[in-house]
């Protein structure tokens, strides 16, 4: 790929990034995050 | 004296697993970390149930607001991983992961050696798309939430890093332990026997967060490049790449766990890592 291309795509996916990690906070994604590695998942030690 | 790629890289990989993981003290009672550095995902994958875990694990959190009653998608843990691809690409895998580091320590121990064909390596784009993105949204139960699928019926990072030290430290965690619990114990079995055989066998066959990061190795900002005019196609790059790339002809193959080693080994200075910016 060229390299002005390449720039382009990486200021493209860092804005969209930044603006999903923006929305996700916004939506309230972290607490469901939170809750869910604060306590124990139990689907991941394979309880159930 | 010169310091090589392999040396820098193991000293980065055990730096990286203590930042992930600072509470080892939490190993001994079982609890886990609650604070608030959990709102944060780690870029490797590190299961949020190890009592020493400080940071999310990327692919848990994602599937845990996937199958939420209300949001549905994930934007904030795919914000985050697009950010770290796009900073480091599958240099996460070769210089972050706790994972990707106890695969090498596996497979260093004496067992029969195989490389693998090409087609396995497509299941984790299958992991990524279906049993990660999709299937968390589609299959819920009447209330409308959907089960993390990776995490419960795959990964074996939770079975090692969060099962055995809680199926230690908790009694009443043991006896609720019946079929999944073998299940996912006989995953992990296979796999880590996989991994005595196969170098980064989960790496290269079924982890969907090396898949994602793998579509950003051309444009992150590391990068390997190769010099046509030094490199004589001698092939001792290709030969000791853990991943099966053959970085004199695809530098920044999907694969490419950007480990260095064929840097090290190309006695002609014909790869190395570009100018990042
Ligand atoms: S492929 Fe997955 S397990 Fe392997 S190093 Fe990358 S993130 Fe870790
Ligand atoms: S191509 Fe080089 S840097 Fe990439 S995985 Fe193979 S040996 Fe490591």
């Amino acid at each position: 790929m060229k390299k002005t291309g390449v720039i382009a795509a990486r200021t493209a996916v860092l804005a969209a990034a930044a603006v999903m990690i923006a929305a996700g906070i916004f939506r309230g994604e972290v607490g469901i995050i939170l809750h869910k590695a604060a306590m124990i998942c139990f689907e991941c030690i394979g309880i159930g | 004296m010169k310091i090589s790629i392999a040396i820098k890289r193991k000293i980065i990989q055990v730096i990286a697993l203590i930042l992930m993981n600072p509470y080892i003290g939490n190993l001994k009672d079982g609890n886990l970390y609650k604070g608030s550095w959990k709102k944060f995902c780690s870029p490797g994958l590190n299961c949020y149930s190890c009592p020493a875990a400080g940071l999310s694990c990327p692919i848990g959190a994602l599937q845990a607001v996937n199958g939420s009653i209300e949001l549905k998608w994930s934007f904030y843990a795919i914000g985050l991983m697009c950010a770290f691809g796009i900073l480091l690409g599958r240099a996460v895998c070769g210089f972050l992961c706790p994972f990707g580091l106890l695969q090498e320590l596996l497979h260093k121990i004496p067992f029969p050696k195989k490389k693998l064909p090409f087609w396995p390596k497509l299941i984790k784009y299958g992991m990524l798309v279906v049993i990660v993105l999709m299937l968390p949204v589609i299959i819920t139960n009447a209330a409308g939430m959907g089960e993390p699928f990776f995490c419960k019926f795959i990964c074996p990072v939770g079975t090692i890093e969060g099962g055995i030290p809680l199926l230690i430290t908790h009694q009443e965690i043991r006896s609720m332990a019946g079929a999944l619990l073998a299940f996912k114990i006989v995953i992990a079995a296979l796999i880590v026997i996989g991994c005595l055989i196969v170098s980064r066998f989960f790496c290269k066959v079924l982890c969907p967060l090396g898949a994602f990061y793998g579509f950003f190795n051309r444009i992150s900002f590391v990068q390997l490049e190769t010099d046509h005019t030094a490199c004589t196609s001698c092939g001792k790059c290709s030969k000791v790449c853990p991943m099966d790339v053959n970085p004199s002809k695809n530098p920044n193959s999907m694969e490419c766990i950007r480990c260095g080693k064929c840097i090290d080994q190309c006695e002609k200075g014909a790869i190395y890592f570009k100018n990042m910016i």
